[in-house]
């Protein structure tokens, strides 16, 4: 089954004036219809920013310098704004982290909503109010003709982010790119807005690449998982296994520093150090100075190798910890 | 999370959508000043309006005009039968009627010039914060040179060279506070422009003009708004002392400044009300206006919400 999303040796950098940033620095992977794929990192590992390379949102000084974008067959990298503009919103939807921000806040929810579809569409403004009441309701906003009528400000973050949920599932998308967009709610509404997304996913067939730094919301919704740090994918495979059998030293870290019941009371794990400076990243493996388990081999750049089913960026994986 | 979607917390809807301007109405009410401001405006406005059917002269109609009448003190009364509540000018003109009548050119010489400028002042101010780069700072450094003059001395010079005349006048102005515009509406774009729903608006494939329009320029409108009441009241004020100085409008057509000009001579032989209650009138609107633009500012400044 050809993807519909193939991302490969993607490379964003940033010419600023204190130096070249690589915040995407050579990332591939690929996302097949109506799979849902996490990509979790830090903050600063360049996992937004991947996801706007991909949209063709990145704003000088910052530029695709290297790699492809294949979205259904066609080349999306440097292609030609008007052709990216036919796909925004219509192809190719997002969905942002803060749902107070998204929405303009003097415009009426109806007017956001039948704006997104006149952008693509020659729809009457009847259609376009249907279509906009029907998408409402489907990502389970009661009384969708009450909400249409408010304002942003009417409306609690868990509405918006429901409202801005149904936005994206407007046009009926191949993929989705859903940027930290349970972040800013609280854990409760949290789940809702998973459950919602997950259950249209799979109606609609929609992919989504799902950006967030939180494992636990991606273990349960993810089916891959691609961890980034740095700028480089350095661990991806499916979610179970990762979870499981993490292999490389930083997934092992991250899931080793989620608080769980039984640490009560000890002291939580953490990584050391911080994250590194974009501007000036060692010369070999960048988790090599935080790294437990780096020796002289990781001065130099591990390549990503095929471990168990799974692609890895390490010189010592944990493959004693896969065997058991 | 099972029965999560069940479960949805809905908050009670709000029997009647308040849109953001009843909102904005209620909250401008609140102040007993402004209120009472902004109904005196109104009368103002609605006087000016009114006035060819209420006024008992009309002062441009020189066969309406007796010079006999001329320089009576208030209350007196006219030739033709009327009272002149408020005196008669040099020329024998009832200045009730000549107050409104002036009011009229000023007023509508302020409006006209602020909506041009703002117009203008507008476009320039979206298309320097959008585009950004060498075009933002072409269209910045004329505006600052711009507002490095005193707004006087620009209309001066511009008028003088100009001539006289209503649409000289009003060009004179646009010319003069363009400027303040563009500069409210760059730094409000600058702000809106980095905001997320922006991006968002991007996202969904809109197309730039569409962006700009439609969902930055309603977010800058407060300040505009609020800069533009302000400005109209300096403009009406600008507009006064250029036809004070006898460059602005001519004799045929007296705005209040060359009401408050043409009594000027009179002042030291006591006939105080040629002159006072023109600037009375004025003063009344300019005051007015101001402090219905400092409401606003109040108002629409989130940073100011109690």
């Amino acid at each position: 089954m050809t993807p519909v999303l193939q991302v490969s040796g993607l490379k964003t950098h940033f010419f600023t004036r204190a130096g070249v940033v690589k915040a995407v620095d050579g990332v591939d992977f690929s996302v097949a219809k109506g799979e849902v794929m996490g990509l979790v990192g830090e903050s600063g590992s360049g996992k937004s920013i991947t996801g706007f390379s991909i949209l063709g949102l990145i704003d000088p000084p910052g530029r695709i310098v290297e790699g492809s974008v294949r979205f259904n067959g066609v080349e999306l990298a440097n292609a030609p704004e008007a052709a990216l503009q036919t796909l925004r919103g219509n192809r190719i939807a997002m969905i942002f982290q803060d749902p107070m921000m998204t929405l303009n806040p003097v415009l009426r929810i109806d007017t956001q909503m039948m704006e997104a579809i006149a952008a693509h569409e020659r729809v009457d403004r009847k259609t376009a109010w249907q279509r906009s009441r029907d998408a409402l309701g489907l990502v389970g906003i009661p009384s969708p003709e009450e909400r249409l009528r408010a304002y942003p400000h009417q409306l609690s973050g868990g509405m918006r982010q429901r409202v801005a949920i149904a936005i994206a599932f407007l046009n009926r998308p191949d993929l989705i790119i859903a940027d930290e967009p349970t972040t800013a709610l609280d854990v409760t509404i949290q789940g809702q807005i998973i459950h919602e997304a997950q259950k249209l996913t799979h109606q609609m067939g929609t992919a989504m690449i799902w950006i967030t730094h939180d494992l636990a919301v991606v273990a349960g919704l993810a089916d891959r998982i691609s961890v980034m740090y740095a700028g480089r994918i350095v661990e991806q495979g499916p979610t179970d296994s990762v979870i499981d059998r993490p292999l490389h030293p930083y997934t092992v870290g991250l899931l080793g520093s989620v608080p769980t019941s039984n640490k009560r009371g000890e002291r939580l794990f953490q990584i050391e150090g911080m994250t590194p400076n974009m501007l000036a990243l060692p010369e070999g493996c960048a988790f090599a100075p935080r790294c437990r388990r780096a020796n002289g081999a990781c001065a130099r750049q591990p390549q990503i190798e095929d471990i168990a089913g799974r692609a890895v960026r390490c010189f010592h994986p944990h493959t004693a910890a896969a065997a058991e | 999370m099972t029965d999560a979607t069940t479960q949805v917390a809905a908050p009670r809807a709000p029997a009647r959508v308040e849109t953001p301007f009843q909102r904005f109405a209620s909250e401008f009410l609140e102040s007993r000043i402004a209120t009472a401001a902004l109904l005196v405006l109104l009368t103002i406005i609605v006087l000016a309006v009114l006035a060819p059917w209420i006024t008992p002269q009309n002062p441009y109609d020189l066969a309406q005009v007796d010079v006999l009448d001329g320089r009576l003190p208030p209350g007196s009364e006219a030739y033709a039968g009327y009272t002149m509540w408020l005196g008669s000018d040099g020329a024998g003109r009832d200045l009730f009627s000549a107050i409104l009548y002036g009011l009229r050119i000023s007023l509508s010489v302020g409006v006209a010039s602020g909506i041009i400028a703002l117009a203008i002042g507008m476009a320039v101010g979206l298309l320097a914060a959008y585009a950004g780069g060498r075009t933002e700072t072409i269209i910045m450094r004329v505006v600052d040179l711009q507002l490095s003059f005193p707004a006087t001395l620009v209309a001066l010079m511009l008028v003088a060279v100009l001539g006289k005349g209503i649409d000289k006048i009003i060009l004179a102005l646009v010319v003069a506070q363009w400027a303040y515009y563009a500069r409210t509406v760059r730094g409000t774009a600058l702000v809106e422009r980095s905001k997320e729903y922006v991006e968002a608006a991007a996202c969904l494939g809109l197309s730039n003009a569409r962006v700009v329009f439609r969902h930055i320029l309603p977010n800058c409108l407060a300040p505009l708004i609020v800069v533009g009441t302000v400005q109209t009241a300096s403009a009406i004020s600008l507009e006064a002392t250029l036809s004070f100085l006898g460059v602005g409008l001519p004799q045929t057509e007296p705005s209040l400044g060359v009401l408050i000009a043409n009594g000027f001579e009179y002042m030291l032989s006591g006939r105080y009300w040629i002159s006072v209650f023109p600037g009375l009138a004025l003063l009344l609107t300019v005051v007015t206006i101001n402090l219905v633009g400092d409401q606003l500012r109040d108002v629409l400044n989130p940073r100011l919400k109690k």
